[in-house]
């Protein structure tokens, strides 16, 4: 028992600490003014899942988790935010609705309160699906092939229908649109705006 | 154990067609687009979306062919129901798919919007919606979600030339996936709790174990509730839909209206009636109070709209809080009034953004209410069309609408649930008011009236593929109706496979 006790031990330190890594870089994502900060802030909440993971043996999804999102994604997200320009400061800290912000205030501090009372008792949970569980199922890859392939067949194919919609979105939002030809939608356009 | 052989599941192919053929569609559209060497006219591609729609009709109905001679059925891994209910969102979806490009064409054309963009995107937001009604796993029902909503997104933000379309696009992006995260806690959380995202196996445990803390359980609950409701626009959470509503281009509002609305509640009736029926104690005051704030505000603030588009937004709601009766009434027969109403509701919201866009390009792209006055005069017919269907949204009898609203009081009155009878009645008799304050403008307005903005007064001409939309839904609108015994059988059978 105690032996369980000591091993249980590390893993709640490493809990806190990662949970702390967390929380603190998706505050820093929200309240930096620069937003290359906020980006490299994300890349450290991205790193404290990977470490939440490994705490959950899920040692395939940290690597994943770090190189997808940490090496890919928000290295997207500098390259993109360089292009737009670093130094551009927007204000996006108007305020246009009065009191909204004391308002989003109380709201965030109730949303607080509940994470924490859900937080702070011991909840039921169901049962570990078949999935879940680590011992005597093979190596993480071969788990996540197996659901992959298995139970979620076709939520796995469906998702390609996703990366159309992404596809087209682009093209569709990111393409330069030819001038009318008649004056008459240009027209058009004053009368709308 | 090494497990070094993966067992496939069997696919039944026939189970998923209509989505297939709508995917397939919209591939062989995207291919076809990448190798002409000129673009077709929109008009084409219109009918081309008509035609993949008409396949997935077909191959619905053989589906439902299926169902009703051998029963309802899992498919892929469980991951599809194949009953009454999905296979009636099959049908309806494509039969929305058909309708709503007759409505695109001229628009499209004429606002130099070319190209077959709005159909692919279309199409994928059919699949999608179809498949939230047959999803029976809340990972299913995530992907559909975002399968029905990112292309929703891009189609608010298709007219790149006028700002407001893009102000659409943005604040239904930013807002949906705010949602759609939510939406995802809440599947994180009701996993936790009950250790399945299959709905049938989440409702499998809840009703064999009672759990005796079940804060997780709540809070995933409540947060799917959320998800949902954002989707189907249902106060607190619409405040996007009549800004969307206004600022899309006119002639696609109807269909992202009608589409939206229909894959949200697909999902949002399967998920709670078929997964957490056993939490509804808990859910249901939540709902009602959904439900009764989506009647009172969405009829109360139509009635001060100045703008068309913002008011059929708001009135919208309001058939959101009507439908979601369907769902407080917990019953087979409540959700086949749902269906009713989402079926009549879809066909009429069409029809009625489809006469607002040409109404609105004649006025040089005023959706005002000024623009309609003198509308019985400049061009009667297309006033008495757009008459019925504002009727019909009142619940005029003779129409879907009447009935769709009699069926949904009539089922929240058989469960007992009379308050929210009498708050639906009292919408109603205030939506009626709007509704009729258009058909009086459109005519009786003099001219005296008419002081600035004088719309010339020589009569608006439609195409065929816009008189061809306003007569089908006409047709769906008023024949089932007069008639509506097959439209309810359909209901009545669109029963759920697990309950």
């Amino acid at each position: 028992m105690s032996l369980l006790a000591a091993a249980a031990l590390p893993d709640s330190i490493t809990f806190v600490i990662a949970a702390v890594i967390v929380v603190s870089g998706a505050l820093g994502v929200v309240l930096m003014k620069n937003p290359v900060h906020s980006a490299l802030m994300l890349v450290m909440t991205l790193f404290g899942i990977a470490v939440l993971f490994v705490e959950q043996d899920a040692q395939f999804l940290a690597a994943v988790q770090v190189i997808v999102y940490t090496g890919a994604v928000v290295v997207l997200f500098l390259f993109v935010i360089m292009l737009l320009g670093v130094d551009r400061r927007e204000a996006v800290f108007a305020d246009t609705f009065h009191g909204q912000r004391l308002f989003a205030g109380f709201v965030g501090l109730c949303v607080l309160a509940e994470v924490i009372f859900l937080g702070s008792r011991t909840w039921t949970t169901g049962a570990p699906t078949v999935q879940g569980s680590l011992t005597n199922q093979g190596a993480n890859i071969n788990v996540i092939g197996n659901s992959l392939f298995t139970t979620y067949l076709l939520p796995f194919e469906v998702t390609s229908a996703l990366l159309v919609v992404a596809v087209v979105a682009a093209v569709v939002l990111g393409r330069r649109h030819r001038d009318p030809a008649d004056g008459a939608i240009n027209e058009h356009e004053e009368v709308q705006r | 154990m090494l497990a070094t052989t993966i067992i496939l599941p069997t696919i039944n192919y026939t189970a998923i067609l209509p989505e297939l053929i709508m995917l397939g569609g919209m591939l062989v559209l995207l291919g076809l687009v990448a190798v002409i060497p000129r673009d077709f006219s929109t008009k084409t591609y219109a009918g081309l979306t008509q035609v993949i729609g008409t396949a997935s009709l077909v191959s619905s109905l053989v589906l439902w062919h299926d169902v009703a001679a051998h029963g309802a059925f899992q498919a892929v891994a469980q991951a599809v129901d194949v009953d009454g209910f999905s296979v009636f969102f099959l049908v309806l979806v494509s039969a929305i798919l058909i309708v709503a490009p007759a409505f695109a064409a001229d628009y499209l054309h004429d606002e130099g919007i070319e190209g077959a963009e709005y159909f692919i995107l279309a199409l994928i937001a059919g699949a999608g919606a179809m498949l939230m009604g047959a999803a029976n796993d809340l990972i299913l029902v995530f992907l559909a979600l975002e399968i029905l909503s990112i292309p929703l997104y891009v189609i608010a933000g298709l007219n790149a030339r006028r700002a407001t379309s893009g102000e659409a696009s943005m604040k239904y992006f930013l807002l949906g996936a705010f949602s759609s995260a939510i939406f995802v806690y809440g599947i994180a959380l009701t996993y936790g709790a009950t250790g399945s995202t299959n709905l049938a196996d989440i409702a499998a445990f809840l009703s064999r174990n009672v759990i005796a803390t079940p804060g997780t359980l709540y809070a995933g609950a409540a947060l799917l509730l959320v998800g949902f409701a954002f989707k189907i626009a249902a106060v607190p959470f619409h405040m996007w839909s009549p800004d969307v509503y206004e600022g899309s281009p006119d002639g696609v509002v109807g269909f992202m209206a009608a589409i939206a609305k229909v894959g949200g509640f697909a999902a949002f009736l399967r998920v709670f009636v078929s997964a957490l029926p056993t939490l509804s104690s808990i859910w249901e005051p939540v709902v009602w109070v959904l439900c009764a704030l989506s009647l009172i505000a969405g009829a109360v603030i139509a009635l001060s709209q100045r703008n068309i588009k913002r008011m059929l937004a708001y009135s919208s709601i309001n058939h959101a809080g009507f439908i979601l009766m369907g769902l407080i009434a917990l019953s087979s027969r409540g959700v086949a009034s749902s269906l009713y109403y989402l079926f009549a509701y879809s066909f009429i919201v069409l029809a009625s953004f489809g006469i607002v866009t040409v109404v609105a390009k004649a006025n040089s792209g005023s959706a005002e209410i000024d623009a309609f006055r003198g509308l019985g005069r400049r061009s009667p017919v297309l006033a008495v069309f757009f008459a019925i269907f504002l009727l019909a949204q009142a619940g005029a009898p003779f129409t879907t609408g009447f009935l769709a609203k009699f069926y949904v009081v009539s089922a929240a009155v058989a469960a007992h649930s009379y308050a929210i009878a009498v708050i639906a009645m009292l919408s109603a008799a205030v939506a009626v008011f709007f509704y009729l304050r258009v058909v009086l403008v459109m005519f009786s307005g003099s001219e005296t009236e008419d002081a600035v903005g004088t719309p010339e007064q020589h009569p608006i001409v439609l195409s065929r593929w816009v008189w061809s939309g306003i007569m089908a839904c006409a047709a769906a609108t008023v024949i089932f109706g007069i008639y509506p015994l097959p439209l309810i059988n359909f209901a009545r059978a669109a029963t759920l496979l697990f309950r």
